[in-house]
């Protein structure tokens, strides 16, 4: 027995002792992502975790200027866009090659986009492309020369060039798709500063540094993205140094990682929104009073700092401040004041008032619902009005919300992160998007103002126009709230102190090109 | 021998094919559907259905099962929908090490579970049983995903004696012992339940034979004490704790679920919960047949040895 022991003792030890790996690698910077990604293939994923390896292996003809988000040439040189804003021509870099050796040019691009758009081309069957819509309003695609390439819009689409700069419109290399068909997004290749590696199924995606990279190659030999799902383990993982980067920090654990010299904590906000849908067309909502009073009922400050730990800012309307340049900060959000609230619900005449009130157990950028929903109850609760909750799990929430709220719901929780000032009002909060005809207006918001604003900032192409359209609108939905607005997540990330040149981007990409270790 | 194996794994194929019905009609029930889980908040009620019209999704329940049985049939277990590849890719290469998580945890639990059965049957109302049938208890009761985050919190936070999640080392490692590295924390915290249930087992099988007149006669012939309880009492006690220990093995198998999320371990568990939650269906069928015909053949395996140790049944 105490032989067994002593030998179940040393077997222990020799374990224990094994080799601790080569984290300390200086080229190599170990991210621990939130999950694993479902796809490298660009155009066939839909979520930030897998964007934020894509963009590191793919370029866009345009991406989004560091720290903003208005965009600026990538893969493109420069491009002009007709006066009827329908056609627009990109002259393309001509010293780029993809990473497995074949040139980029204007083929390629068409390829890209049409393998996506066109459910005739040869490679279509790689998909599917649940994102395909965000360009529907390309009509063709022409290679002018070998160097220039145009796509004819089919309606003036302003947002065009920033869907561009989103990872949907990242460039694959077509010989790839060729070569590897279905299971290209296992096998990625585009012109980007990291080359694709290996995959191994829950452990680890690792890219390399790609030295023909037309920017020159990046400082890092390589990247190794690790999913680690449970929140508390990626943070064990950081803590044992295990991980240099780790993204989505849980709030609780952010002042641990600000209180240690060993690490360095990233804020920024994004062009996310957090909000409460609100049914328009029945009940007490039907009265704007009563849905101004839900904004004014709320205490947003609370919620971002006691329930999101500070995490997120409270929001003001549908247009979040990080687009700088579509929201010039002229409208600010509703106070907290009950009193003003109880007065609106009086004149409305709905005191007592019962509301069913749909909650997501968690949720894409749906922060801590829940709690959120808690805290919100209360409030509510203190102006006189009932909110039942319901709790649903996200993918049932959603077929529960998306289709509208008529006969079921008064409230029910949302949130977005979108890429354009356009995506998020125009899908929505027009008039043309209710449910039925297929648009994400589950609250049945209607104002022709607003769909005029929002019609024409799509169709002019002037920044300076649509600005202005857009800080119309901000006025107009936050005045008429047909949602109540609630906070602006600020995304966050840790690293090892000795990461440097690292800074997170409003559109919540994760760009690694630059970063150093050591 | 061979005609009790035949008869076993004959009797297999209908509880795998019930399991698939039942398991595809499960996933069938709950709502939400794949194509609003992939495309999350730009689920429109339109693109919804042209995700599932392309996914194979608008055709009826009893359609979508034949075609899956059909594939199935001809070795086809068809496309993941979530991750894009194919499912038995998937499967096969979570499966490996979910099999090294598992099986790990199931020498550890019946190594330790026998040994703390043994001490504590031949030391009835002892204080080293009083001390082992508290900690089994202790060990029963512990959540084991709770249980898995303090052991990293001391032993890869604190201490640094043990990576805290993963099956390798991220970058440039590999190897039998850098699994066994990590290999350390996932297995414990998956064998402690199934140690305390075989030690609790253990002691009463052990006990009963003890009291068996074999043993006063083995005793009263002047054998050591040491050879009377270990082969002469355990070689007994063995045969009703073995089938014990193959149902442990299915219990092993679903903890992993947990364990896998927690530890981060690569393995089948992880797989499904991920599965589920994107409702990939041909990816749950396929990891749920994986896991249901193991634990088939674990207990096949487990009446095997039990015949092969105990003369009566053969």
């Amino acid at each position: 027995m105490k032989r067994i022991l002593a030998a179940a003792i040393a077997a222990f030890g020799l374990m224990a002792s094994a080799p601790a790996s080569a984290q300390g690698d200086p080229n190599v910077l170990l991210v621990g992502q939130i999950a694993e990604p479902k796809s490298l293939d660009p155009q066939a994923v839909t979520a930030t975790n897998d964007f934020r390896i894509l963009v590191n292996v793919y370029d866009g003809l345009v991406r989004f200027r560091k720290g903003t988000l208005e965009v600026e040439p990538a893969l493109a040189t420069d491009w002009t866009i007709s006066e009827d804003g329908l056609t627009y021509t990109f002259n393309l870099r001509d010293d780029v090659t993809f990473q497995d050796g074949t040139p980029f040019n204007a083929e390629a691009v068409k390829f890209t986009f049409e393998r996506m758009l066109n459910d005739d081309h040869p490679f279509h069957d790689t998909g599917p492309f649940p994102l395909a819509f965000f360009f529907s309003s390309v009509d063709t695609i022409t290679a002018v020369d070998e160097m220039a390439v145009e796509f004819k819009l089919k309606e003036p689409f302003a947002p065009f060039l920033s869907n561009l700069a989103y990872p949907t419109g990242l460039i694959v290399s077509p010989a790839a798709v060729e070569e590897h068909g279905a299971d290209f997004g296992r096998n990625p290749t585009g012109t980007g500063a990291f080359k694709f590696e290996e995959w191994q199924a829950n452990q680890r995606v690792v890219v390399s540094g790609f030295a023909d990279h037309w920017e020159g190659a990046p400082k890092l030999e390589a990247v190794v993205f690790r999913p680690v799902g449970d929140a508390n383990t990626r943070v064990a993982e950081m803590l044992s140094g295990g991980l240099d980067m780790m993204v989505e920090v849980p709030p609780d654990s952010l002042q641990t990682f600000d209180d240690d010299a060993n690490f360095k904590v990233y804020e920024e906000a994004g062009p996310h929104l957090w909000f409460l849908i609100l049914n328009t067309k029945e009940g007490p909502f039907a009265d704007k009073k009563v849905r101004q009073a839900v904004n004014y009922a709320i205490d947003k400050q609370a919620i971002v700092e006691n329930v999101l730990q500070g995490t997120a800012e409270v929001a003001a309307g549908p247009i979040p401040p990080a687009f700088e340049w579509a929201n010039d900060g002229s409208v600010e959000p509703y106070p907290h004041n009950p009193e003003r609230a109880k007065e609106l619900i009086a004149e409305a005449g709905v005191e007592g008032a019962d509301l069913t009130f749909y909650v997501a157990e968690g949720g894409s950028g749906m922060l801590d619902p829940v709690a959120m929903a808690t805290a919100i109850q209360a409030d509510l609760a203190e102006v006189g009005l009932n909110a039942n909750i319901e709790t649903y799990e996200w993918n049932t929430f959603l077929s529960n919300v998306n289709p509208g709220l008529e006969g079921k719901a008064d409230m029910a929780e949302m949130a977005w992160m979108t890429n354009d000032p356009d995506t998020l009002p125009f899908l929505a909060l027009r008039s043309d998007a209710l449910p039925s005809e297929g648009g994400f207006n589950s609250g049945y918001y209607s104002n022709p103002e607003v769909d005029e604003l929002l019609t024409k900032a799509r169709q002019t192409t002037d920044q300076a126009e649509r600005a202005e359209y857009y800080n119309q609108v901000q006025q107009i939905v936050h005045d008429d709230a047909p949602w109540a607005f609630v906070a602006n997540w600020k995304q966050n990330a840790v690293t090892r102190a000795e990461v440097q040149n690292f800074s997170l981007e409003p559109s919540f990409l994760l760009i690694l090109k630059d970063v150093s270790k050591g | 021998m061979t005609a009790i194996i035949a008869k076993r794994l004959v009797a297999a194929i209908p509880v795998l094919f019930g399991l698939s019905i039942i398991v595809f009609l499960m996933i069938a029930l709950i709502p939400g559907d794949p194509a609003t889980a992939i495309l999350g908040s730009y689920a429109t009620p339109e693109n919804v259905q042209e995700l599932n019209e392309d996914l194979g999704l608008d055709k009826s329940l009893p359609q979508q099962y034949l075609a899956w049985l059909s594939g199935v049939l001809q070795g086809d277990f068809g496309r993941s929908y979530a991750l894009n590849r194919p499912v038995i890719d998937e499967v096969l290469e979570r499966f490996q090490a979910t099999l090294i998580l598992a099986g790990a945890s199931l020498v550890l639990a019946s190594l330790f579970g026998l040994l703390a059965g043994i001490v504590s049957a031949v030391r009835q109302f002892g204080l080293a049983d009083k001390a082992i049938t508290l900690l089994v208890l202790i060990g029963i009761s512990v959540p084991s995903f709770w249980l898995g985050l303090i052991l990293i919190l001391y032993f890869a936070v604190k201490i640094r004696l043990f990576p805290a999640s993963g099956m390798e080392a991220v970058y440039g490692g590999g190897g039998p012992l850098d699994v066994l590295h990590h290999l350390v924390l996932p297995a414990v915290t998956l064998a402690v339940v199934a140690t305390g249930v075989i030690a609790r087992l253990t002691r009463t099988a052990m006990l009963e034979v003890l009291r068996q007149d074999y043993i006063r006669t083995a005793r009263a012939k002047g054998l050591s004490e040491r050879r009377v309880i270990y082969v002469h009492a355990f070689k007994a006690a063995l045969v009703s704790v073995i089938p014990v220990i193959g149902i442990q093995a299915g219990f092993v198998l679903g903890g992993a679920v947990y364990i896998e999320t927690v530890f981060q371990w690569p393995g089948i568990g992880a797989m499904l919960v991920n599965a589920i939650s994107q409702r990939d269906i041909l990816l749950v069928q396929g990891g749920v047949l994986v896991v249901a015909a193991s634990y088939v053949l674990f207990n096949l395996l487990a009446d095997i040895l039990q015949v092969a140790l105990d003369p009566r049944l053969k």
